[in-house]
């Protein structure tokens, strides 16, 4: 566990910061939602909401759901901002995604890790900015998560992200081996309707250190498999909570890695918007425990 | 899936079947006045409480068939269609599949969406209208989907498209 802290205050104020960023985005909507007249007709909240990496999913971990609302015969997708605001440090993540006739999803999200204070204690200045970007695929193989209520075959996708860390010199100064990785993972999802709930499986093949933010390999270069798990209840058509867990590498020398949590509320007032604020627990990030804010706005089409 | 042929008429999707069927399927209720090909999804009648009974039942498909009209998704399956008659074959679905006092005579769904060319938005379409009306007459949510979960493998016999 890391240093105690100042917990009601300082949360509270780590979410009226995210829930600031998550407006910013929401000022957005309404150019987004009129870009396709085409309506997407999935049910509300079946595209989960977008990752931090991009891929529809929970708040951590990829779904072997398609991304947005579109059919068989239809586009959808979305972009998105997150702000995740940990105690050391603050996490900016923005980007979109598309799911092309529930079939094919591609994302890409452009991450801004903060190092606030702790850029200057390495050196680096204050507010040093550790930027990547996150390109995604993923296919869903087979199943149906929703309609296929009658059967215990999830929904099974896999995916690839592609990760490009812009400073690949400072997490080699760390101990990492490269600015670049690519994580490969399997997700299986199933509803179970007459229960109101969701499971998520996710196995991701990775050498991703803090998921990628502090580049890729380091005590050595082989891929790591890490399972992720999400489970959520369905509380209302448009209103659902749950929680996740990811496992991550541990494989720089120069500080534990462990892994995250989270609880969220993902509330989708309408089909082309949803908001999830959540408390996540990104474990030890170098200098302490990352307990953290999280809040996301998906604005779709 | 080998019994999908045997899945007679469940539910829903006969919301799409304009031309209501005759009661050429009656040998298939039993002696109790259920089918025993549409699933049954509990053994007591709290499930159907929780939609007012079959009186609750008949309000929430006059709101569904009214919601089904207003959607421009499933207008055109709906508009020239005997409306009452198709309420009153979903009424008595739903209320055999939660094992209320009822009887269901309707064709297959397989039948009834033979040719329609329903595409899965417009079955999406469908089940938002349903869960719309359930809404409006208070059926808590966990018991909507307990319904819904019944009726959603019915998408292999009407989505034709």
């Amino acid at each position: 566990m890391g240093r105690p802290r100042q917990w009601s205050s300082s949360l509270k104020a780590r979410f009226s910061l995210a829930a600031a960023g998550a407006a910013l985005a929401l000022a957005a909507a309404p150019a987004s939602a009129g870009l396709l007249d085409e309506r997407s007709d999935r049910l509300l909240l079946t595209g989960g909401v977008s990752t931090v990496e991009g891929a529809g999913g929970g708040g951590l971990s990829p779904w072997a759901l398609i991304a947005g609302y579109g059919t068989r015969d239809q586009v959808g997708g979305g972009s998105f901002f997150t702000y995740v605001n940990t105690p050391d440090f603050n996490l900016r993540s923005f980007g979109g995604n598309i799911g092309i006739k529930n079939r094919l999803e591609l994302s890409v999200a452009r991450q801004n890790f903060d190092l606030e204070k702790v850029g200057g204690a390495l050196g680096l200045g204050n507010g040093f900015t550790i930027n990547q970007t996150v390109l995604g695929a993923k296919v869903r193989l087979f199943g149906d998560a929703v309609l296929e209520q009658d059967s215990w075959l999830p929904q099974v996708a896999v995916g690839v992200q592609h990760k490009i860390n812009d400073e690949a010199a400072l997490v080699r100064s760390l101990g990492a081996r490269s600015g670049n990785g690519t994580d490969f993972y399997i997700s299986a999802t199933k509803i179970f309707l007459s229960q109101s709930l969701l499971f998520n499986t996710t196995l991701r093949f990775t050498k991703a250190n803090q998921f990628g933010i502090l580049g890729f390999g380091g005590r050595d270069d082989k891929y790591r498999v890490r399972p992720e798990g999400s489970v959520a209840l369905l509380l209302t058509r448009k209103l659902a909570v749950g929680a996740e867990i990811r496992f991550k590498t541990d494989n720089l020398a120069v500080a534990e890695e462990d892994g995250a949590y989270d609880i969220f509320v993902a509330y989708a007032p309408a089909k082309n918007v949803s908001l999830t604020v959540a408390y996540a627990d990104l474990g030890n990030i170098v200098v302490g425990a990352q307990r953290s804010a999280y809040a996301s706005l998906t604005v779709g089409f | 899936m080998t019994v999908s042929f045997m899945r007679l008429p469940v539910a829903i999707a006969l919301a799409l079947l304009p031309l209501a069927a005759n009661a050429q399927d009656a040998a298939a209720i039993n002696a109790q006045g259920r089918s025993k090909t549409l699933p049954v999804i509990t053994d007591d009648g709290k499930l159907l409480d929780q939609f007012g009974g079959r009186p609750g039942l008949v309000k929430i498909m006059d709101d569904f068939m009214d919601n089904l009209i207003a959607d421009p998704r499933t207008r055109p399956f709906f508009e020239s269609s005997d409306k009452e008659r198709i309420k009153r074959q979903l009424v008595d679905q739903f209320c055999v599949i939660m094992a209320g006092p009822c009887a269901y005579d309707g064709r297959s769904m397989q039948e009834a969406h033979a040719g329609m060319g329903v595409n899965t938005g417009q079955f999406y379409a469908l089940v938002e209208a349903l869960q719309k009306s359930m809404n409006k007459h208070g059926v808590p949510f966990r018991a909507q989907n307990r319904l819904v979960a019944a009726l959603a493998p019915m998408h292999r016999d009407v989505i034709t498209k």
